[in-house]
């Protein structure tokens, strides 16, 4: 089978070719009696996209939130380039599951938030985010107020926040759940080709295996709270053979099966 | 309101009670209460007195000064009470009974402590106002979603940044509402001060003209506050609907 995949016993020795972006170390978090993270150490490459996958509750959010120093964790660090973070910083942006628009604000005022706070001109930082509002195809609602959009176009806003401060690593929590399915598709494709063009480093949460298998480099399993990585998958053939082939590649479908099975057991 | 077919104008019950008025006045039934006529006959011949120029002067100078001191206190220590657990623990109580306490049995005590003038007024009208603004803008901060607090700090935001770009902003609808009930309060609050006082403003006309029985200018001068209390009141609600877009979907 041309697929080379990584349990975790062998993960640390395989990653060393890569290297990290973002590393997490022993990091656990309990939240009072609830044990959200224990012990979980994950590598995550430089310009590449990386999918958390599990069951809901296990702390994926979490994870996430401790790399962009939101959250303190209990125990454990995380590296951002090799250095050690504990504070939110220019070199990652978030992009928020339930989308954390300011209700007041018009669409590029949103947008151009991150910017604002990083103290960009105000005809700059609406430039910027004009293009951004563009890319995420919000043309024509620059102002407009969140409470007029449908919530997948707030997610896009959210989205196109994000990307306009330009960032090196890009932590998205579920950031397509609240799009329907044709545009879901259409920023898959945006997101395998902005992972190409820009060298930029992607933590992505997901709860549709297609959709991690579709888009990532690396798949990290994870498994119910005490949350560790269970398995972590490269994906290796399909990748370069066009994003209108990829869905009908067999390795990818065997890669969909094979998560399928082993995620199974936690349904059930 | 429609009424036979037509659509009235608002507050057009007001006509209703008006001639009501004029009638009990007419008929005589009570000194209280002359006819609404002469109230307004009167109301327009004392408009122009240096006595009640002199004494709308000093209220909208105390009210000003009171309301504008409560506003610019009251919402940053509600502000910081919403944000801070040990500033809350200390304050909450004392705002608590400070709302509830009858202020104007306080009033001559402030009296002997700042004297009897407008001193003693303006901190009047403010301690009416300040506490619902206080509590209020807690309460508005208090509701906050955490995500945009989280967000602005992800972004980088400083704490000024945070306080006057995502708290003021999130507590604004309940500000406005605190403020509105506020400067009602702070009517009554520069009314009982002056009335207590009694040598300054109003409380000095009023004084004066019901030791004289003059009904007539008592009732005129009453029309004029509640007409300015009225349309504080209706501009403030103004404002709160202008925020109301994003009140409901925070
Ligand atoms: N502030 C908190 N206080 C207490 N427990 C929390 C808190 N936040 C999260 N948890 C708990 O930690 C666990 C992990 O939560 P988290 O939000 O990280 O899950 P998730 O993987 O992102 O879930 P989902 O896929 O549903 O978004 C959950 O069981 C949750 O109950
Ligand atoms: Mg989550």
């Amino acid at each position: 089978m041309a697929m080379s995949q990584i349990k975790e016993e062998s993960a640390p020795a395989a990653s060393a070719e890569f290297e990290s972006a973002v590393s997490v170390k022993n990091i656990t978090k309990n939240y009072g009696d609830v044990e959200a993270l224990r012990d979980m150490s994950l590598e995550f490459p430089r310009g590449q996209l990386t999918s958390l996958l599990g069951p809901s509750g296990c702390g994926k959010t979490t994870l996430l939130k401790i790399i962009a120093g939101l959250l303190e964790p209990t125990s454990g660090t995380v590296e951002v380039g090799g250095k050690e973070v504990t504070d939110p910083g220019p070199d990652r942006a978030f992009v928020f599951q339930d989308f954390a628009l300011l209700p007041w604000a018009s669409v590029i005022r949103n947008v151009a938030f991150g910017l604002e706070m990083r103290g960009v001109a105000a005809s700059e930082r609406e430039a910027i985010a004009e293009k951004y509002i563009k890319d995420v195809g919000l043309a024509g609602f620059e102002n407009a107020y969140p409470h007029e959009l449908s919530g997948g176009m707030r997610q896009r806003v959210g989205l196109a926040r994000a990307l306009s401060v330009d960032a090196d690593v890009l932590l998205m929590d579920e950031p397509f759940s609240a799009v329907d399915e044709q545009t879901r598709r259409k920023f898959q494709e945006d997101l395998l080709a902005l992972v190409q063009n820009e060298n930029k480093t992607f933590l992505f949460v997901t709860h549709s295996i297609e959709e991690a298998v579709y888009v990532s480099d690396q798949i990290a399993i994870l498994l119910p709270r005490p949350s560790r990585v269970s398995e972590i998958i490269r994906p290796s053939s399909f990748r370069n053979k066009g994003v209108d082939n990829i869905r009908r590649d067999p390795e990818y479908l065997d890669i969909v099966d094979e998560i399928w099975a082993s995620l199974r057991s936690y349904v059930e | 309101m429609i009424l036979f077919g037509y659509r009235l104008p608002g507050m057009s019950s007001l006509l209703v009670w008006g001639l009501l008025w004029e009638i009990v006045g007419q008929s005589g039934l009570t000194f209280f209460v002359p006819p609404l006529s002469e109230v307004t006959a009167t109301l327009f011949s004392i408009i122009g007195t240096a006595a009640f120029q002199k004494a709308l002067f000093e209220t909208a100078y105390a009210f000003l000064v009171g309301v504008a001191s409560a506003i610019l206190i009251g919402i940053p220590v509600g502000i910081l009470m919403g944000k801070s657990r040990l500033l809350d623990e200390l304050l909450l109580p004392w705002v608590n009974v400070f709302l509830s306490a009858p202020l104007t049995a306080l009033v001559p005590v402030l009296m002997v402590l700042f004297g009897f003038g407008m001193k003693s007024i303006i901190i009047t009208t403010a301690l009416f106002a300040i506490w619902i603004i206080i509590l209020n803008s807690r309460a508005g901060v208090r509701q906050i979603n955490r995500s945009l607090v989280e967000m602005a700090h992800s972004f980088g935001a400083s704490p000024v940044d945070a306080f006057f770009k995502i708290y003021f902003w999130a507590a604004l609808p309940e500000i406005l509402g605190g403020v509105r009930i506020g400067i009602i309060r702070a009517v009554k609050g520069v009314i009982i001060g002056q009335l207590l006082i009694s040598i300054v403003g109003f409380g000095a006309l009023f004084e004066l003209y019901s030791a004289n029985f003059l009904m007539g200018h008592f009732w005129a001068v009453l029309i004029v506050l509640f007409a300015l209390a009225f349309t504080i009141s209706e501009f403030l609600a103004y404002l709160e609907r202008r925020v109301a877009y994003y009140a409901a979907k925070r």
